[in-house]
């Protein structure tokens, strides 16, 4: 038995909103898979929550009219991994998904759980940092949209008002069109981990191929939150592909950082894997991007 | 407490359940279906793995309320009307996949949902589609080989 003084299930998403606005401190659940352990170890206690993930407009993954990727916050990592229209245009996000919890988990965690729960290790968030997904906030006084690198404000916490409601999760084609991207995430194992550190580079290539166009890294577990390297992103444009790129690349991301000692890691290890993922995704997505790496 | 309309192994029911209840100890307790087994409770180690609506996931994560209109599946459940076993069932049987059985049930009903997806897979594939269940017993090789009979490539 759960501590839980009322569990409600919404059908639309206006009825998930005005439960919200009524109901003090009441939590949308979605797959319920973070949640439900919270409460058994007692970090949430005698909750009220609210099911959404039966609405259907919130279980969606389509292709908007100017070519962005929409994707519902209820869609389970499941759905994500087998999308035609996610795999063929942003793959390292299936990727990403695909290596979350265990089919079991998959089959009903969400990829807006992982996200509103604000985990800087949550696997589907690093990539969404890198592609610059724009998130749709509902609630019964109207709806925002912000950038993915505005959501997350430390470890657990987001700017998320517990009235609102993610609703969409966009993915603007100039992310993706023409770009290679590649998430790498380091764990102790293969299955049900979470990851020590997630490293995820997005990069769009000269016409030629031979250079950086644009490139966007991403870290999950190196910072209080899920962060973005800008300076170094700035660094690395322009860029000649080749041995002097990867080098940059790998002796500026660390000035960006905060890793931290854990149970999972040292600081020493994760200062490691923060140099080498990067190595490894950039390598992988300019090959994906259609350049050479020798 | 709510009532819950949901479909057991293909059969409707309706339940009165306390809002917290999880869905393991609603078919263990209130319907006897004790193939679904609690084992870690935090969803790691997939003894309590049922079908929701076909998709295999663990129960000890999923509340009863949630459940409602939904239909679910356990060992129970897969008999024929004849009375035979699912080839699944029969595999582990015939490659001594089973020792002391606890984990059975829930690799079963993956081994059910991979049937159920028409597909088959190579060894690699069901190494990590049985990756959300923990055997302490047989070291996984028998019930790969079980599963390899019935789902694998060359099956």
């Amino acid at each position: 038995m759960y501590d839980i003084r009322e569990s409600l299930t919404a059908h639309t998403v206006e009825e998930a909103l005005s439960l919200l606005s009524t109901h003090e401190g009441m939590i949308p659940a979605a797959g319920g898979t973070d949640i439900l352990i919270k409460v058994r170890e007692r970090k949430l206690k005698a909750v009220s929550l609210v099911s959404i993930l039966g609405i259907p407009e919130l279980n969606t993954i389509s292709m908007g009219e100017d070519g962005s990727i929409c994707i519902g916050p209820v869609c389970c990592f499941t759905r994500i991994t087998e999308d035609p229209l996610i795999m063929e245009n942003v793959p390292m996000l299936g990727e990403a998904c695909r290596q979350i919890g265990s089919p079991q988990i998959r089959n009903v965690a969400t990829i807006g759980g992982n996200i509103c729960n604000g985990a800087v290790s949550a696997d589907s968030v690093t990539p969404l940092y890198a592609l610059d997904a724009i998130l749709t906030l509902r609630s019964v006084k109207g709806e925002r949209c912000i950038p993915i690198r505005e959501f997350h404000t430390g470890p657990g916490k987001t700017v998320r008002n517990p009235d609102e409601l993610l609703t969409m999760i966009r993915i603007p084609k100039e992310s993706f069109a023409k770009h290679g991207s590649c998430y790498i995430k380091f764990g102790q194992r293969k299955a049900m981990e979470i990851a020590t550190l997630g490293c995820a580079v997005n990069v769009s290539l000269s016409e030629d191929k031979t250079k950086i166009c644009s490139a966007a890294i991403a870290y999950g577990v190196a910072a209080p939150t899920p962060v973005r390297c800008t300076e170094t992103e700035t660094l690395l444009t322009g860029m000649t592909i080749g041995p002097e790129l990867f080098k940059t690349a790998r002796e500026h991301v660390t000035a960006e950082l905060q890793p931290r000692d854990s149970w999972r890691a040292s600081k020493e290890l994760r200062i490691q894997l923060i140099k080498e993922l990067v190595v490894r995704a950039l390598k992988s997505a300019v090959i994906r991007a259609g350049g050479e790496v020798d | 407490m709510q009532v819950v309309h949901f479909y057991v192994n293909g059969k409707p029911k309706e339940l009165a359940v306390q809002d917290g209840e999880v869905l393991t100890d609603t078919l263990r307790n209130q319907l006897g279906l004790t193939s679904v087994k609690k084992g870690c409770e935090v969803g790691e180690c997939g003894a309590c793995t049922v079908l929701i609506d076909g998709h295999a996931q663990n129960s000890c994560l999923f509340l009863t309320t949630w459940a409602e209109g939904k239909h679910i599946l356990t060992v129970e459940g897969l008999r024929s009307g004849c009375g035979e076993l699912h080839p699944v069932q029969q595999a582990f049987i015939d490659e001594a996949a089973v020792q002391c059985g606890f984990c059975t049930p829930g690799f079963i009903m993956t081994g059910v949902e991979l049937v159920n997806s028409g597909k088959k897979y190579t060894r690699e594939e069901l190494r990590e589609a049985i990756s959300g269940h923990l055997c302490r017993c047989t070291g996984y090789e028998n019930i790969l080989r079980a599963l390899e009979k019935v789902v694998g490539i060359k099956s």
